[in-house]
């Protein structure tokens, strides 16, 4: 008899701590005087972080989750300003304004080796169809390309997808995959047949960038748009930003704000 | 009486803390069961509205797998998951019984007292560090070698980091097996005129077989259920691997890799991958516990 009693009241202490760990797995953001709740984008939330931490206009508390999770938040309000590092769809646009506050390059990467440094947006889009499988036909050796793409729900390939391979043309199963930036560099930098695409600020030497269409990734060439393989860094806010949000948002906008985000690699919003 | 009094409340107290304790015990054993029962209970309630709403045949059968897309099929992660655990068995059963052989039957006992820790360490190295020494030394060794090439990331460079991986579960059950064979039965057979690799093939093996066979479906279990050392060198693309040096991607690596930006049934899709290995690692550890046990049924 005892025995029961304690397995139920454990069992009751169970149910009750997993109920509650259900209601409250939301956090709700705090709004008072001066505070204000970024939400959204992973890519964007190590920047908003270097932003907030620089701001003396308030405390601003950042929470990852994802572009869409982002949009949701500003749109329902949740969240003062949602960040999203993807375009909106239509769908998506209703309600909300779009502050542009950085972009962020996507570049093509392909073995130090690889003699051939430039592409053709179609050549790139038919190399990740599968279309193209040997560096001969794209004017390099006579060997065969090894795809790499980020997997799926990643916000380059999102990118990538929306610019590269535009709507119906998919890339490749037979593209190996992976999850990280940096795993992703480092296979390239160990296969000659290689090619695979990051953003611009995870580039380094051991690689080489190829350019689209005639166009190099370059801070200017991002900003002006003249590089199109991009994607904007977007902050949200349901209509146009009012107090607290909007000074925060001026601060990001301002040659300040603006100058931390080149410091971390990201092409600021327009050339001066 | 005094003395007989103090006596009794001492046991009296005794009992009571033997009793708190008793109950803090179970406690403690209920709430380790209370967690696998809320895993499992969270996972369904995850994971199965997506495979409601795709149909549980369409999920588990579909060929096609573009969550942005919205299709969800499991079956060429299934696939790769079945090729990458078939080929993890070709390498670890026959170096996992040699070694239980020798370790058990053949070696020394000086030899053995050397050996049997150094491969119960193999099982204590983590999984990126296989991942990491698979990367920067079997895959590219694939895809250099001109009879194998491909891109080195691929089905045979997972089955072999992961046949490494299973070892130690095949040989220390496997030992244990052999172990647990009356040495009388080895005696009958000497005294018959068997030599000693004749005892072993014709009387130890057979009569340790359900152990044995335990031992392989413990390690499949393991296999399976890898991760990291399979993201690593497997290559993770979603396609029915048209041969060994094709990449692949298994079940476990399709949560992993996806988990970090999935929302809606994208996330829910991975719950239900998650119910997929869940029901498999629950047969496998059944047949496997269902074998073993069965070997008090051999006569002897």
């Amino acid at each position: 008899m005892a025995r029961s009693r304690v397995s139920r009241a454990a069992l009751l202490l169970t149910i009750v701590a997993s109920l509650s760990a259900c209601t409250t797995a939301a956090d709700e953001p705090v709004r008072k005087g001066g505070v204000i709740t970024l939400a959204g984008s992973t890519s964007l939330q190590p920047f908003a972080e270097q932003w907030a931490e620089v701001y003396h206009g308030g405390r601003i508390i950042v929470q990852a989750g994802g572009s869409t999770a982002g949009i949701k938040a500003a749109e329902d309000g949740t969240a003062d300003i949602g960040m999203s590092s993807r375009s909106l769809q239509p769908a998506e646009m209703a309600g909300l304004t779009q502050t542009v506050v950085a972009r962020d390059g996507i570049a093509v990467i392909v073995h130090a080796a690889n003699p051939v440094r430039r592409l053709t947006l179609l050549q790139l889009r038919r190399i990740y169809a599968g279309e193209i499988r040997n560096w001969r036909t794209v004017g390099g050796a006579d060997a065969t390309i090894t795809v790499i793409t980020r997997e799926d729900g990643s916000g380059t390939r999102d990118a990538f997808q929306q610019f590269v391979m535009g709507e119906g043309n998919e890339i490749a199963t037979s593209a190996l995959v992976t999850a990280y930036s940096g795993g992703l560099r480092k296979m390239v930098s160990q296969d000659p047949g290689a090619i695979g695409y990051v953003t611009f600020s995870q580039l380094n030497t051991r690689i080489h960038v190829v350019a689209i269409d005639g166009v190099m990734p370059s801070e200017p060439a991002i900003a002006s748009g003249a590089y199109r393989l991009q994607r904007p860094f977007l902050f949200l806010t349901r209509g146009a930003p009012t107090g607290a949000a909007k000074a925060f948002i001026t601060f990001v906008l301002s040659d300040a704000g603006q100058r931390l985000a080149r410091a971390q690699g990201l092409a600021p919003v327009s050339l001066e | 009486m005094m003395m007989i009094a103090r006596g009794r409340a001492w046991v009296a107290s005794a009992r009571l803390s033997d009793a708190m304790i008793e109950r803090c015990l179970l406690l403690a054993a209920l709430s380790a069961v209370s967690t696998l029962a809320l895993i499992t209970l969270f996972i369904l309630r995850e994971g199965l509205p997506v495979v409601i709403s795709e149909g549980p045949w369409a999920f588990l059968a579909g060929v096609k797998w573009a969550p942005s897309r919205g299709a969800y099929g499991l079956l060429p992660m299934i696939v790769g998951t079945a090729v990458v655990t078939a080929g993890a068995l070709v390498v670890g059963i026959p170096l996992g019984l040699a070694g239980a052989i020798t370790l058990a039957e053949l070696a020394p006992a000086r030899a053995r007292k050397f050996l049997k820790p150094m491969i119960e360490l193999l099982a204590g190295i983590p999984s990126v560090v296989y991942g990491f020494i698979g990367m920067e030394i079997l895959v590219p060794f694939i895809r250099e070698r001109g009879t194998l090439g491909g891109p080195g990331y691929s089905a045979l460079a997972a089955s072999i980091i992961l046949g490494i991986m299973v070892l130690p579960t095949i040989i220390g059950i496997s030992i244990d097996a052999l172990e647990a064979v009356p040495r009388s039965y080895r005696d009958g057979s000497r005294a018959l005129g068997a030599t000693q690799w004749q005892t072993i093939t014709g009387v130890v093996l057979p009569a340790a077989r359900n152990g044995i066979v335990a031992a392989v479906i413990l390690g499949m279990g393991r296999a399976v259920g890898e991760t990291m050392a399979v993201i690593m060198v497997a290559g993770n693309a979603v396609q029915f691997p048209g041969s060994i040096l094709a990449p692949v991607r298994t079940l476990t690596a399709n949560i992993a890799l996806e988990m970090s930006y999935a929302t809606g049934a994208h996330a829910q899709a991975l719950f239900a991958t998650g119910i997929v290995l869940f029901v498999i690692s629950l047969v496998l550890n059944g047949i496997a516990g269902r074998v073993r046990g069965s070997r008090r049924d051999v006569p002897g």
